[in-house]
């Protein structure tokens, strides 16, 4: 009697300690839920405020005559000679009169990008007509002029320490009073490949080399990793031998990517001759990189479809082969394509190993063919925010939304193929 | 002829020969319900004259297409007079790629002179004759292949077995890539790693203290000796590693508790996906997250309690990358959880345990060996990221346990070692391979005894 009642004193005495041990576990396991959580909020805002400006660029109003003297001197116009930047500077000058002195009309120069004189170039190119005419332009200003009027660029700050002189901020100013400066949509960051200048640079190189990449790693990933898993799941003797593969396909999935890269570099570049920087050793070393996810998924999708299925077509005299190839890969097919979408998406977002193939070189053009020289998106961004320039900062930003948006819409696709596709048996 | 243009020749000869197996199949039966029975469904007839079409010719485009160069290069090596060729392996491979650019119309890195300008012609003329050899013999080959197929045809001819044959055999061959890509990685880093130890003495890569993978390019230079000491690398890396084990396990761990024990379904339905949008990110993404917001972040933190933080520390890239590894954990943590049969569970509760308690003293003793190959299997993972801390962690090879301040890792080094140009058979270069030999012995070894471990407590339990 006297022992039950202290063994519930006992417990009581430790019921409230024992209660607010409990309620300690659940906070903790609230605070670390909300870790990740939070994380991810903190990244997708900073992100968005970084990135989002760089949809936007700034443009100047300029009256730039095309005079006859100066881009066609000796009566015959050649667009790739005449002297397209003198126009624009002359058409600067006229604006701003005040600078006079060489060091002065210096700084009056870097208002403008370089790009403006190549589309002044392209205008004239296809509308040779206009010369002799004065033209009413909206052309880029320099990444400076961008990043001040984007107020990234303090005015109060000291003068040596910023970028823009005293003299070019009152210009901008004056320039802004007169309504020759406007945001616009920042379409160069679109059409473009890679540039030295942040207002002319875009992902479009890279987009098209991470294109041409994927379009070599799904044609020989898919067919390949699709053969595998049916031999794998339907053929394969219970052998040493496809135990091998199974473990080895296990690891190959956990194997650092950039092993892959030094394979790719051993063997496709230096052994076989294939080209450096090229998107089709990019797509090779991805291929190899995606198979054991699209073995391990389709794997799994076979394993789901019913023996049933396979029993019926082989009791109405189906060769094993017609079975797998009629019955069986149909039925798995959407759980196959959903592996293959999530490979890709794999494949998109991984670039350690590309750094090991040469395709980290700074390219210009837009690569036009897989033996091209191409660079491809999340290279692109390393390149970007190696880069010390503040403008290159918002463009890695807003490149990181656009490749967070085509993996948004990939994982989509696959959430909605399950959906859809998915059969309950 | 374009290679791309010849193998979309052979399969339009691919398709056409189906197309006349399969008629004769059913004209020599005299028709569908005619005659003798065809011992196959008369597609199978169509496909095997294709496969005997298509595969002898575009086996022989591999073989040719893999020989050509090599054989072209030897033929205008040996064109070349006397004083070219007596150059050392080294300047003749210059010259060569040289030629090569020449007869390409690319730029050439020396002067163009008379003999140049013959090796280049003759390579191109040797590689426009070769292809149209190639085309020439691949053609007929097609056309032979499927012409003797064709004529084989017969109603007994057991043609379905033939192609099954074939296509399992192409199935054993993909499945064998696998394989194929284990022996490549190991052969590729292994031969390079040995030509490295061949100059640099394992011990001293093993046990070195110094790690400046700068070589001499003349040898009266000073101070670049060059010193491939590996330790620095290795204490770096498992320094970030730690950190971000640090701040995954526990994070992950409790993640995994919360959601699988605590959580309404409405808030794990929303958290479990948002989770598995964090392991999505891609890596370089994590990295300039790393390298332009938490590492100022933690400088100024630093700085403000009067700490010295290197801005590249070990601690920014170590910090993310264990975020980046939480759902890894979590999810090896929680099929780990799930595997504990419930009986365990609901006797614990049934005594009276709080929730906590049949936690701690019972589900994660029975669930520890899972979580431990999980925990094993997110280091190999940490051991191997690398844009992360290319991005933020620093080249200098500090031997320190610090965490503010900059380390270097295995996986930084061979970037920096192989990005840019250089030489392939430097020690510089080969170093890398040596790097990645050990990253990828080491990740092995953690990935199979994880495995084994996550997967052998799972089937117990079943």
């Amino acid at each position: 009697m006297s022992t039950e009642r202290t063994t519930l004193e006992r417990v009581e005495a430790g019921l409230a300690r024992r209660r607010r041990k409990e309620l300690l576990f659940k906070l903790t396991g609230m605070f670390a839920t909300a870790i990740g959580v939070v994380f991810l909020g903190v990244f997708f805002t900073t992100l968005i405020v970084k990135g989002s400006s760089a949809f936007q660029q700034t443009f100047l109003k300029l009256d730039i005559e095309l005079s006859e003297a100066v881009l066609a001197p000796d009566g015959e116009l050649d667009v790739r000679y005449a002297d397209f930047d003198g126009l624009v500077r002359t058409a600067l000058r006229a604006q701003l009169p005040e600078a006079t002195s060489r060091v002065d009309r210096r700084a009056l120069y870097r208002l403008v990008s370089v790009g403006a004189s190549y589309q002044l170039r392209d205008l004239v190119a296809t509308n040779p007509e206009l010369v002799g005419t004065t033209q009413t332009l909206w052309v880029p200003a320099s990444s400076n002029v961008d990043m001040f009027i984007k107020g990234d660029i303090d005015a109060e700050a000291d003068e040596a320490l910023r970028p823009l002189s005293d003299q070019q901020i009152s210009w901008i100013r004056s320039l802004d009073e007169a309504g020759r400066i406007d945001m616009r949509f920042n379409s160069a960051l679109f059409s473009n490949g890679d540039s030295r200048e942040p207002e002319l640079a875009g992902i479009k190189g890279a987009v098209m080399g991470s294109f041409y990449m994927l379009l070599v790693t799904i044609t020989l990933s898919f067919p390949i990793g699709v053969a595998a898993a049916i031999y794998l799941e339907e053929f394969a003797p219970k052998s040493r031998w496809s135990d091998l593969i199974e473990v080895n396909i296990n690891n190959l999935a956990a194997v650092p990517s950039i092993v892959f890269g030094l394979l790719g570099l051993a063997v496709f570049i230096n052994w076989m001759g294939l080209p450096r920087s090229a998107a089709l050793v990019g797509g090779l070393v991805l291929t190899l990189l995606t198979l054991p996810v699209i073995i391990i998924a389709s794997r799994a999708a076979i394993k789901a479809v019913p023996p049933s299925i396979r029993e019926a077509a082989l009791g109405l005299g189906a060769s094993k082969m017609q079975v797998v190839f009629h019955h069986v890969l149909p039925l798995a097919m959407p759980g196959m394509l959903t592996g293959a979408i999530i490979g890709m998406s794999r494949a998109l977002g991984e670039s350690a190993p590309l750094l090991m193939i040469g395709m980290v070189a700074f390219i210009v053009d837009v690569p036009g063919g897989f033996t091209d020289p191409a660079t491809a998106l999340p290279v692109q961004i390393y390149l970007w925010a190696d880069s010390p320039e503040r403008a290159f900062t918002e463009r890695t930003s807003a490149a990181i939304i656009v490749l967070l948006g085509f993996l948004l819409v990939m994982n989509f696709a696959a959430v909605i193929l399950r959906k859809r596709m998915e059969r309950k048996w | 002829m374009q290679s791309a243009t010849l193998i979309l020749l052979l399969a339009f000869m691919a398709v056409v020969s189906f197309y006349f197996g399969r008629r004769r199949s059913l004209a020599i039966v005299g028709g569908p319900s005619h005659g003798p029975v065809l011992h196959s469904l008369p597609g199978y007839y169509g496909y095997y004259v294709a496969i005997w079409c298509a595969l002898p010719a575009l086996a022989l485009l591999a073989v040719w297409l893999f020989a050509e160069p090599r054989i072209i290069v030897a033929l205008v090596v040996n064109e070349l007079p006397e004083s070219y060729r007596s150059l050392s392996a080294g300047e003749l491979n210059l010259l060569i790629n040289n030629i090569q650019n020449l007869a390409s119309g690319d730029v050439v890195s020396s002067d163009i002179d008379r003999p140049l300008q013959d090796a280049a012609a003759s390579f191109n003329g040797y590689i426009e004759k070769s292809r149209q050899l190639l085309a020439a013999i691949s053609i007929s080959l097609a056309g032979l292949g499927g012409a003797l197929a064709w004529r084989r045809i017969r109603p007994e001819l057991r043609a379905r077995n033939r192609v099954e044959q074939v296509i399992r055999w192409m199935l054993i061959a993909a499945s064998s890539i696998a394989i194929l890509t284990t022996v490549g990685i190991v052969l590729s880093v292994l031969f390079e790693a040995i030509r490295f130890f061949q100059k640099v003495p394992l011990t001293e890569f093993l046990f070195g203290l110094n790690w400046s993978p700068q070589t001499a390019i003349r040898a009266d230079q000073v101070g670049s000796s060059g010193s491939f000491g590996a330790v620095p690398l290795f204490t770096g890396t498992l320094l970030i590693t730690g950190i971000a084990m640090f701040v995954a396990v526990p994070v992950g761990l409790m993640t995994a508790i919360y959601l699988a024990e605590y959580s309404s379904r409405r808030i794990r339905g929303i958290a479990k996906p948002l989770l598995e949008v964090l392991a999505g990110i891609p890596t370089v993404v994590y990295g300039f997250f790393a390298a332009l917001t938490v590492a100022p972040w933690i400088r100024n933190a630093g700085e403000s309690v009067g700490l010295t933080v290197a801005s590249e520390s070990a601690l920014a890239a170590g910090l993310v990358m264990g975020i980046m590894i939480i759902p890894l954990v979590s999810s090896l943590a929680d099929d780990a959880i799930n595997a504990v049969p419930s009986a365990m569970r609901d006797g614990a509760l049934g005594l009276g345990s709080t929730r906590s308690e049949t936690m701690t003293k019972v589900i994660l003793p029975a669930a520890l060996p899972g979580i431990v190959g999980g925990v094993l299997l997110a280091v190999s993972r940490a051991i191997g990221e690398t844009m992360i801390v290319v991005m933020a962690a620093g080249l200098a090879a500090n031997l320190t346990a610090n965490p503010f301040a900059a380390v270097t890792t295995v996986t930084v080094q061979i970037v920096t070692l192989l990005v840019g140009d250089q030489e392939f058979d430097s020690a510089k270069t080969l170093a890398a391979f040596a790097l990645g030999l050990m990253l990828f012995v080491v990740t092995l070894c953690l990935n199979v005894i994880g495995l084994s471990v996550v997967r052998k407590y799972r089937e117990q339990y079943d």
